[in-house]
C-alpha cells in the first residue's frame, strides 16, 4: 500500500525554492498593499517628526532619546500587523485551509511572514533613520547605525510571535482593532511616548512585564543612551518570542 | 467489482467526525480509483466538502481512517500527488496571476509549465492582473489553474462551477475531461445534477454523513427520472408496491405515496380502483426529491442495514 515511495522525490533545491517563492510573495504582496504598509511605515516617522524634529532642538536629547523610542514603536507595527492580521484574515478567508492541504513545506508560511516582517521593520527604521540623522541632527557613529539595524531587524521578531498569537485568537477584520488594544496601550507603557520616569512608579515597576521595554532598552543603547546590560533584554525578548509561538502554534493545531 | 483490486488513490474507511452534537460525517467509506472522474453528489450540509476535509487531512476524523495514496494525508509526500481547489478561499490580491502560478508550482517536484497551467484553465490573458481585480468567475478558473499546476495524480475539486457562467463551466469540464484522459484521477463535489452527469465516471450521493447509493450516472438518473404520486386513499400499499411499473409505494397516516416512471397508467389504475382517492398530487422527483426519497427509510432500497 505504502506507493507513496513510488512518487517522484523533491529535490532539496526544489524544497528550498519553494521556501525563498513563499517569502518573495509575502513581501510583494504586503508592500504592494497600501492599508498595510503605509500606516505600518507612517505611523511612526509621522510622529517622530512631530515630537522629535518639530517640537525639539535639532541635536537635542530628547531628538535622539525620541528616535529610539519611535523606533520601537515603528518595529513592533510589523510584527503585530503583519503577522496578526493577516493569519487571522487568512484562517477567516480559507487561504491557510488551502495552504495547508498544498504541498507547501511545513514551516514555510510562518518563515515568509517572518521575513517580511524583518524587511517592513528594516524599512521603517531607515526611514527614522533618515530623518534622525538629518532633519533631527543625532549624530551617531556607524557602527551604532548598524547597532539599530540590527535591534530593528531581529526585534520585531517576538512581536510577530505575539501578533500571531493575536491572530489565533479572533478570526477575520476584527483583528486590528485587537492588536491596536494591545499596540497602543504596551508603547505608552513601555514608556515610548512619554519617559519612564514620566509615568507613575507602579506603572514604571510593571514596566519589565511588556515585551516592548526590552525592545527599547536595546534601541536606547543603540543611540548611546542605554544603561546596564543588554542580555538580559535580548534573552527577554527571545523569550517572549519562544512563548507565545509555543502558544500560537499550540492554538492553530487545535482549532485550524 | 474487479476495479477493487486497485489500491485507491484516496480513501476514507469508517470514518466519523462530529463537530460538537453535529455528526458531519458517520461511519462513511468512500473509495477513489485511479484515473476515475468520482462525482461527490448531495444536498448542502450533506457532508460532501467535509469528505474532502479528510481526504486532504484537513480534518482528523474521531473514528475511522482517512489516506491519500495509501498514506496519512497530513504527509507532504501524499501530497505533492494531489490538486486542490476548495469551495472558498480568498487568495493574496496584490499578487499577479502569473506570481500565484510561480508560487503553486514551486511546491511540486516535477509542475507543469506555467504557460501549460495558464492555457488549460483558460487565464493566459489574466496572467499579468492582480488576482484581486478579477471577477468572481475569473478568480475560480485561476484556482483551477492552481489547482492544475502541480501536474496532480489527483485532483480535488470542490464545487469548482460556482459563479461561473455556462460559458465559463462548459470550457472547465472540457478541461477536467482533458486532465482524466491524461489519467488523473478528479473528486468532484458538485450539487449540479447535470456537471456530474456530463462528467463523472461514478456517483456517490452522501447525505447527513453517509453515502446514500453509489454508482454509474445512469444509475442515478433513473432513481431521478421517477415521478411521485401523492393522494388520499385507503389503498393497500403493499398491494400497490406490486403493480407494474410501480417503483415504490408508502403511506403517511391517510397520504398513499406512490414513486413511477410512468405516471399516467398509474394514476389511471389508482382513480379506476379507488373512487374516494382525493387531494391529488403529481410531481415530477427532482434532485432533491431523489436524495430525500433516498434518505426515506421506507423507500429507500439503498438504505444500509
Amino acid at each position: 500500500m505504502n506507493n507513496v515511495a513510488a512518487v517522484l522525490p523533491m529535490p532539496p533545491r526544489r524544497v528550498l525554492g519553494a521556501y525563498l517563492e513563499e517569502a518573495r510573495s509575502e513581501c510583494l504582496r504586503y508592500l504592494r498593499a497600501p492599508s498595510f504598509i503605509l500606516p505600518v511605515t507612517l505611523f511612526s516617522t509621522v510622529f517622530y517628526l512631530m515630537f522629535g524634529v518639530l517640537l525639539n532642538h535639532a541635536g537635542s536629547d530628547a531628538s535622539r532619546y525620541l528616535l529610539a523610542s519611535y523606533t520601537t514603536f515603528g518595529v513592533i507595527g510589523p510584527g503585530l500587523f503583519g503577522f496578526g492580521a493577516s493569519l487571522a484574515i487568512e484562517r477567516d478567508g480559507g487561504l491557510l485551509t488551502l495552504k495547508r492541504a498544498l504541498p507547501m513545506p511545513s514551516g514555510a508560511y510562518l518563515l515568509g511572514k517572518m521575513v517580511m516582517a524583518m524587511i517592513v521593520a528594516s524599512l521603517v527604521v531607515v526611514l527614522l533613520l533618515t530623518l534622525g540623522l538629518t532633519l533631527g541632527g543625532v549624530s551617531m557613529t556607524p557602527l551604532r547605525v548598524l547597532a539599530m539595524l540590527a535591534a530593528g531587524a531581529f526585534g520585531v521578531l517576538p512581536f510577530c510571535a505575539l501578533g500571531m498569537f493575536v491572530g489565533t485568537l479572533i478570526k477575520g477584520q476584527g483583528a486590528p482593532g485587537l492588536l491596536n488594544l494591545v499596540y497602543l496601550p504596551m508603547a505608552f507603557l513601555s514608556g515610548l511616548w512619554l519617559p519612564l520616569s514620566m509615568l507613575p512608579k507602579v506603572l514604571q515597576s510593571l514596566a519589565p512585564l511588556w515585551p516592548s521595554y526590552h525592545l527599547n532598552q536595546l534601541t536606547l543603547a543603540a543611540v548611546g543612551m542605554g544603561s546596564g546590560p543588554l542580555l538580559v533584554h535580548v534573552l527577554a525578548l527571545a523569550g517572549y518570542a519562544v512563548v507565545f509561538l509555543a502558544l500560537a502554534t499550540r492554538r492553530l493545531r487545535r482549532l485550524g | 467489482m474487479n476495479t477493487l483490486d486497485t489500491p485507491p488513490v484516496a480513501a476514507l474507511a469508517g470514518v466519523t467526525l462530529r463537530y460538537g452534537a453535529v455528526t458531519a460525517l458517520d461511519r462513511l467509506d468512500l473509495a477513489v480509483r485511479p484515473g476515475e472522474l468520482l462525482a461527490l453528489l448531495g444536498p448542502n450540509g450533506a457532508g460532501k466538502s467535509t469528505s474532502v476535509a479528510a481526504l486532504l487531512g484537513l480534518v482528523r476524523p474521531q473514528a475511522g481512517q482517512a489516506t491519500l495514496f495509501g498514506a496519512d494525508p497530513q504527509r507532504v509526500e501524499a501530497r505533492r500527488r494531489i490538486g486542490v481547489m476548495l469551495q472558498s478561499a480568498v487568495l493574496p490580491a496584490t499578487l499577479t496571476v502569473a506570481e500565484l502560478l510561480r508560487l503553486t508550482a514551486s511546491y511540486y517536484p516535477a509542475p507543469r509549465a506555467l504557460a501549460e497551467s495558464a492555457a488549460l484553465a483558460d487565464v493566459t490573458d489574466l496572467l499579468k492582473r492582480p488576482y484581486g481585480k478579477l471577477s468572481g468567475g475569473q478568480q475560480r478558473r485561476v484556482q483551477f489553474a492552481l489547482a492544475l499546476c502541480g501536474q496532480p495524480e489527483l485532483l480535488f475539486l470542490d464545487e469548482p462551477t460556482v459563479g461561473m457562467d455556462i460559458d465559463a463551466r462548459e470550457r472547465l469540464w472540457a478541461t477536467m475531461r482533458t486532465v482524466v484522459a491524461q489519467g488523473c484521477a478528479v473528486v468532484l463535489t458538485t450539487h449540479y445534477l447535470e456537471e456530474a452527469e456530463a462528467l463523472a465516471q461514478r456517483v456517490v450521493v452522501i447525505d447527513r454523513g453517509r453515502v446514500l447509493t453509489e454508482g454509474s450516472v445512469d444509475d442515478l438518473r433513473a432513481s431521478v427520472a421517477l415521478t411521485r404520486i401523492r393522494c388520499i386513499s385507503d389503498l393497500d400499499e403493499v398491494a400497490i408496491a406490486r403493480w407494474s411499473g410501480v417503483a415504490g409505494a408508502s403511506r403517511e397516516g391517510s397520504r398513499l405515496i406512490v414513486t413511477t416512471a410512468a405516471a399516467e397508467p398509474v394514476v389511471r389504475r389508482l382513480l379506476d380502483a379507488d373512487s374516494a382517492l382525493s387531494e391529488l398530487e403529481v410531481r415530477r422527483a427532482g434532485l432533491a426529491e431523489a436524495f430525500s426519497a433516498l434518505t426515506r427509510p421506507d423507500t429507500a432500497t439503498q438504505e444500509a442495514a
